[in-house]
């Protein structure tokens, strides 16, 4: 009896231990649970606060990129405007070379020869070449008379052209003021009136007026004047006055060279007889 | 080296031509006064391209461009006109008898170059 209740104490006992033991147990897996659960957590928490961190990583590297394309945009706005400037810059100098160059082939022609009627020549082809005018004139002053006296043309016969009275008309007010004539209609036209030019030039050494280019009308193609044609207005005024004067001079003095030179041959030749 | 055959009575326009055919490089202009003298420098030089007035003493710029054009050796050689003649028909007609491209006088010197250097490129 005595030991039935002994082995019953011991089984109450180790049932008691073993009530304990599950009792841990089931405490160890709670408390495991609740570790998991707050591992999980904070694993959550370091997860968030490094994306966070890369976000505004990213963010701050998109900004900055940001900033350096918009500059970059801005100096290729600036670099493409100063091409843009540079680009209209060239065609300026380019024409400007090439209008240079007109009036140097200009100038080179007209100072080429002391023959008077190739330097008269040469006008005429300045105008129509460079000018692009088709019926012009070229007057020149008859200082004994006082009127001007046509000695060249194109697209007219200057053998039937009226001589012009100092003061007389566009052209005598012309060759009397000595200041250049455009006239606001220069539209193309077939029939002109040799009074009536749409342009008249003053041929001038210094301050007197040696004679006048007078234009009628320009080629079909030539609807407008440019600059480049006012400096070839200006360069004709001048440069064609004085080729044109000291030809003329040149030409008379050859005249009474040879005259004068005749005359010598001929006193050279009465001894012999 | 491209030869490039100027074809013009006038001595102002020749000049004007050579100085704006400067600027391609490498060129060098051979001068004629007429068509006459155009074929003879055609038989004794390599040309590139021709430059021609249209009224010329001697031998015309249309005449020249016709016996070009029916010459097995020079038919290919483009033919630039350089003229005062401004209307439509007398474009048309050298366009016709085989020129290849037709300018008006006077002539912008860009618009030259352009022409000249779209041409022997």
């Amino acid at each position: 009896m005595e030991k039935e209740s002994s082995i019953s104490k011991k089984a109450d006992e180790f049932l008691q231990i073993f009530k304990k033991g599950e009792e841990f147990t089931k405490e160890l897996i709670k408390e495991n649970e609740r570790l998991r659960f707050r591992i999980a957590q904070l694993e959550e928490t370091v997860d968030k606060s490094g994306n966070e961190e890369k976000v505004k990583l990213y963010e701050d590297r998109i900004r900055i990129i940001e900033e350096e394309l918009n500059s970059l945009l801005e100096r290729y706005r600036k670099v493409e405007e100063e091409n843009k400037d540079f680009a209209s810059k060239y065609v300026e100098v380019e024409a400007e070379n090439n209008n240079l160059a007109n009036l140097y082939v200009a100038s080179y022609q007209l100072h080429s020869t002391l023959d008077f009627n190739e330097v008269l020549r040469i006008v005429l082809e300045i105008i129509i070449n460079l000018i692009g005018a088709e019926k012009f004139a070229i007057f020149l002053m008859d200082d004994k008379m006082n009127e001007l006296l046509p000695v060249a043309s194109e697209g007219l016969t200057h053998y039937a052209m009226p001589k012009v009275k100092m003061g007389e008309g566009i052209i005598g007010t012309v060759a009397r003021e000595g200041e250049s004539y455009f006239s606001e209609n220069i539209t193309y036209t077939s029939n002109v009136d040799a009074v009536k030019p749409i342009v008249c030039i003053p041929l001038k050494i210094k301050e007197h007026v040696i004679g006048v280019i007078s234009i009628y009308s320009l080629f079909v193609q030539k609807t407008s004047f440019s600059n480049i044609d006012y400096e070839l207005f200006n360069l004709l005024a001048g440069h064609a006055a004085t080729a044109i004067f000291s030809s003329k001079l040149y030409t008379q003095s050859e005249r009474k060279l040879t005259t004068i030179q005749s005359f010598l041959d001929l006193l050279k030749e009465k001894p012999k007889r | 080296m491209p030869n490039i055959l100027v074809v013009e009575d006038s001595p102002t326009m020749r000049q004007l031509i050579g100085f704006a055919m400067k600027r391609i490089p490498q060129s060098r202009i051979i001068e004629a006064t007429d068509g006459v003298d155009a074929l003879k420098k055609l038989s004794s030089e390599t040309i590139d391209i021709i430059l021609a007035d249209i009224n010329m003493p001697v031998m015309d710029g249309l005449k020249l461009v016709s016996l070009v054009r029916g010459n097995a050796s020079y038919k290919n050689i483009p033919i630039i006109m350089i003229t005062t003649e401004g209307a439509e028909e007398d474009k048309k007609k050298a366009l016709a008898i085989g020129a290849n491209a037709y300018l008006t006088k006077p002539v912008q010197t860009q618009e030259l170059i352009r022409l000249v250097s779209s041409f022997i490129s």
